[in-house]
């Protein structure tokens, strides 16, 4: 006992703990690095001041075109000036509430999708809801609400719909192409391996042109698929191809023992993978799989080349105003910022949820 | 020996020259072999002598190519019903465990209850925590498979598959491995089982554990069940040279 305590009592050297050793550690332990430190303060006091006041100090906030031209720094004021239209693009000014409290019900369900231990019946009947919901906010056409044709959807909503709705609809399509890619039933396989090199092999881009433009020459006269959902569709197909490899990538990590001791006490193919190998197998992959998901989100932007205005062209609009020219580099900087919290937030959430699954491990 | 025979309800397992192949490998060369209810077998051999294989091919990990099983009264064909429903009845521990490392101990042993005997939730926990006391484990129970000593685990395997209630019990070298302050720990609890009246089939090389519980003693060789004796006299008076060569290898 005696002893332990006094091991206990006796501490790590100073220089190796706290502040000063982290300092000693990381960044001066040797000439090189020490170089590279000071190399890198030099740097960053050449162009963080700089910046600074490019984005905070000389900038226009919310001013006109014409003012913001006579300011030193960043014109905020494009942004700010032309929110409405950047956010919802061509929806009637007036009803642009609609979409804004759709956007707030998605976001409200996705917060409160975040917990794990909230996965149950309720909330799926909450999203049925919601979804609906939306739907009705956006199109109107009841309740006094004026009916919007979803060809004057645009903008923010216009992006999420089809991030949110692509990927959730994607990841278990992906799911249940890896799975026939390594199905007994011959068939089965040969479909979806025809299906997924058959679309891994296109680029994004000419999916979603084939979808906008050869597809309605092969539909009869009159009859004509709305073109967001098109678009969708070919997202949705798009993304599932490569979400369908990495999860084989993850079936194929797991070992024979598994399916052999669930087979063992009697549970059938479907219970086998979604018991015992797919929440395995999915665990694995969640990196690369939310990899795939954030580059299909950022995918979603090369809509504007079937002339659907998400807010990526919203933007670009703005800026062929010409009040405004000339201040893209203030847009695009904002619109980073939009799909970076897009983004950031898709990859926090994985980590968290990677912790929580390893419980077992 | 005193097996009790139930004659009504005819054999519990039987093999009638079975044959198996593993692409041009005649891994199993017409087996027969049938087992009494209660009855408990054990299987040894050298390696890649098809032991494993005649064992899997009992609840169709593996397939046989020709001759007939038939388990409990029910022929092993490509029925799909029929493989689960004898999957059901079959239990089955492996050498390496295969727990399932994503989901806790009690978890491991309710998930078959639950899922195919379609227990409820709660009855079929207790009906783990029953058998995690038999294997002398319950204070682990909300643990992770990872978190368990090779031995222990092994003794989970043993537990799940008796939550299934089944009428056999398959043992695929299951203390192979297992360091060897383990074995006694797993050895003891299939022992305890082998009082009960479990029947089982058992591969595996502890010779001691074959002499105090087997009715029976297998040998196989190259695909064929060379000789199967009782215990007594599968020691003492090995009948042919690749036994006695096999038994002066292994006991020293």
């Amino acid at each position: 006992m005696e002893q332990s305590s006094q091991t206990a009592v006796l501490k790590p050297p100073r220089t190796s703990i706290g502040v000063v050793g982290w300092i000693r550690n990381n960044l001066f332990n040797g000439m090189l690095n020490s170089t590279l430190t000071l190399l890198t303060l030099f740097l960053l006091w050449q162009f963080v001041p700089p910046l600074f006041r490019w984005a905070f100090i000389d900038s226009a906030w919310h001013t006109t075109g014409q003012a913001c031209k006579d300011a030193a720094g960043a014109c905020w004021s494009v942004i700010s000036m032309n929110y409405r239209f950047i956010l919802f693009g061509f929806y009637p000014y007036e009803e642009q509430w609609r979409p804004f409290l759709a956007m707030l019900i998605l976001f409200g369900l996705l917060f409160y999708t975040r917990d794990r231990t909230r996965w149950k019946k309720p909330l799926a009947y909450a999203w049925i809801i919601g979804l609906f919901l939306m739907g009705f906010l956006m199109l109107g056409g009841f309740f006094g609400l004026k009916p919007v044709d979803s060809t004057q959807w645009g903008g923010l909503p216009l992006t999420l719909l089809l991030s949110v709705f692509g990927l959730t609809a994607a990841y278990p399509l992906g799911v249940i192409l890896a799975l026939g890619r390594r199905s007994r039933m011959p068939g089965i396989k040969v479909l979806c391996i025809i299906y997924i090199e058959l679309i891994r092999g296109v680029p994004l881009i000419s999916l979603l042109f084939m979808s906008s433009i050869i597809l309605p020459l092969f539909l009869p006269e009159g009859i004509t698929i709305n073109k967001i959902l098109r678009a969708q569709v070919a997202i949705i197909m798009f993304t599932a191809a490569y979400i369908a490899e990495v999860v084989r990538g993850g079936l194929q990590g797991m070992s024979r023992g598994q399916y052999e001791a669930a087979e063992s006490i009697g549970l059938n193919y479907y219970l086998t993978m979604r018991l015992v190998i797919l929440p395995q197998a999915l665990k694995i992959v969640i990196p690369p799989t939310v990899s795939q998901l954030i580059s299909a989100f950022k995918d979603t932007s090369l809509v504007v080349i079937i002339a659907l205005f998400d807010v990526l062209k919203t933007t670009q609009s703005v800026l062929s105003n010409p009040e405004w020219m000339g201040f893209s580099r203030e847009a695009y900087v904002f619109l980073a910022i939009l799909y970076f919290l897009g983004c950031f937030s898709m990859s926090n959430y994985s980590r968290k949820l990677e912790k929580e699954l390893s419980r077992g491990d | 020996m005193n097996i009790e025979k139930k004659a009504s309800e005819g054999q519990m397992i039987e093999f009638i020259d079975v044959h198996k192949w593993f692409g041009e490998f005649h891994v199993l060369q017409g087996i027969n072999l049938s087992v009494d209810r209660q009855e408990r077998i054990v299987i040894c051999g050298p390696s890649g002598s098809g032991k494993s294989t005649l064992i899997r091919c009992i609840n169709r990990l593996e397939e046989h190519q020709r001759g007939r099983i038939v388990v409990d009264g029910i022929e092993l064909t490509n029925n799909i019903k029929n493989i689960e429903k004898i999957r059901a009845e079959v239990g089955m521990v492996f050498q390496h465990f295969n727990l399932f490392p994503h989901l806790t101990i009690v978890q491991n042993l309710s998930l078959g209850p639950i899922w195919v005997r379609k227990v409820p939730k709660k009855e079929a926990e207790e009906t783990a925590m029953y058998y995690l006391e038999k294997v002398h484990i319950a204070e682990q129970a909300r643990k992770f498979p990872g978190q368990l000593s090779g031995g222990q685990q092994q003794r989970v395997a043993i537990a799940r598959s008796l939550c299934m209630n089944p009428k056999v019990m398959l043992f695929d070298e299951p203390t192979s491995a297992l360091d060897p302050e383990m074995i006694k720990e797993v050895l003891d609890v299939m022992i305890e089982l082998a009082q009960e009246g479990m029947t089982m089939i058992v591969v595996t090389h502890e010779m001691g554990f074959a002499k105090s519980v087997a009715h029976r003693v297998l040998f196989m060789d190259f695909g064929k069940i060379v000789e199967g004796n009782t215990p007594e006299e599968f020691f003492e008076h090995p009948q042919h040279e690749r036994t006695k060569l096999f038994l002066s290898q292994i006991l020293h």
